[in-house]
């Protein structure tokens, strides 16, 4: 179901690319499922890691996105590093 | 963001055959739209009694003279003009009087900004916490239309710079531009009154006697003397940003 999610989602937003890096395509698929990509891109550059990481976890457990534990730290990581302040 | 000619029912002509009870506090309103994940919250919603029952909130089967697109709503969808998106709820499926506070993430914490600061008129007191209440009407604000970013002119040339004005619904009085980066206001031109609900459109016309660099501004002022602000105020959610709207000018000879 998530892949299949991420597929028409991505169709629809083909302009809508990412800062290349590691964890770009956890992104991309974990994220696209439920809100478009542009959400991140959108945000102010002052989020730092702790606050990436309570964004995270809010969508894990308000809103159930289905994104393993072992995977969080890299998104948390790659949010922090391309859209975020040390 | 957008402005439409909107055609319904009112929503009191419907609640009125339901014969509401006296203890009646809130309506909850649902749609047909699920949360995109199984364990998310379903997007359900609520307004304060009175407000159900303002002449000018309605149930919209139309949008600009056609039946609502499937995006805005179809086949009908609530309208509380003058109040922020969040309580329009699109695909209506069921409306609900309650007697008490209506409960969920969207109603708590979702849509909320903190008590004391913000200069709003109505507010939804049922579902006050200690320190914060939900989003309600819109504050005033405007947007240049042409106008963004950095922009050159040349010394003695004239153009006309657009924009649009809106607030909660009490309706636009003014519209003041600044080519002086503040120090000194004349009044735009504004455009057809199209209903206090609506965005109201203005022009000026913009000239530069010297050559620099200008900064021009627009502010909006209601009919109830509220203004925009020159300073953010802060919240979590980042609501309610009036800010008076900066564009720089490079005159050029």
């Amino acid at each position: 179901m998530a892949l299949l999610m991420t597929h028409l989602v991505s169709a629809q937003e083909s302009t809508i690319q990412l800062k290349p890096g590691v964890g770009q395509e956890k992104i991309t698929s974990y994220c696209s499922g439920c809100h478009s990509l542009d959400y991140i891109q959108m945000n102010s550059p002052f989020p730092n890691r702790k606050l990436w990481e309570a964004e995270v976890n809010k969508m894990i457990n308000a809103f159930g996105a289905p994104i393993p534990k072992e995977d969080v730290a890299t998104i948390v990581d790659y949010l922090t590093a391309e859209y975020g302040s040390p | 963001m957008g402005n439409a000619r909107w055609k319904g029912v009112r929503l009191k002509d419907i609640l009125a055959r339901a014969e509401p009870q006296k203890n009646a506090l809130e309506l909850g309103m649902n749609g047909a739209d699920r949360a995109a994940m199984e364990n998310g919250p379903d997007y359900v919603k609520s307004i304060p009694m009175w407000k159900a029952l303002d002449e000018n909130t309605i149930v919209a089967y139309e949008m600009n003279g056609e039946p609502l697109p499937h995006w805005n709503g179809f086949p009908v969808r609530i309208v509380v003009p003058g109040w922020t998106a969040t309580y329009w709820m699109k695909h209506v499926t069921a409306l609900n009087i309650s007697s008490k506070p209506v409960d969920g993430f969207w109603m708590k914490p979702g849509y909320r900004i903190p008590k004391g600061k913000f200069p709003l008129v109505d507010r939804f007191v049922s579902q006050d916490t200690d320190v914060n209440t939900p989003i309600t009407e819109m504050v005033v604000n405007s947007l240049f239309t042409n106008l963004a970013g950095n922009v050159t002119f040349e010394v003695g040339t004239t153009s006309i710079a657009r924009g649009v004005a809106w607030d909660g619904g009490y309706g636009i009085a003014t519209v003041e531009v600044s080519i002086d980066n503040g120090q000194t206001w004349r009044r735009a031109e504004l455009g057809a009154d199209l209903g206090k609900y609506s965005w109201r459109q203005w022009n000026f016309r913009l000239q530069f006697d010297k050559p620099g660099k200008q900064i021009v501004m627009a502010r909006a002022t209601n009919r109830i003397g509220a203004t925009q602000t020159f300073d953010l105020i802060a919240n979590p959610a980042g609501y309610h940003h009036n800010v008076v709207q900066q564009v720089n000018i490079d005159v050029v000879s």
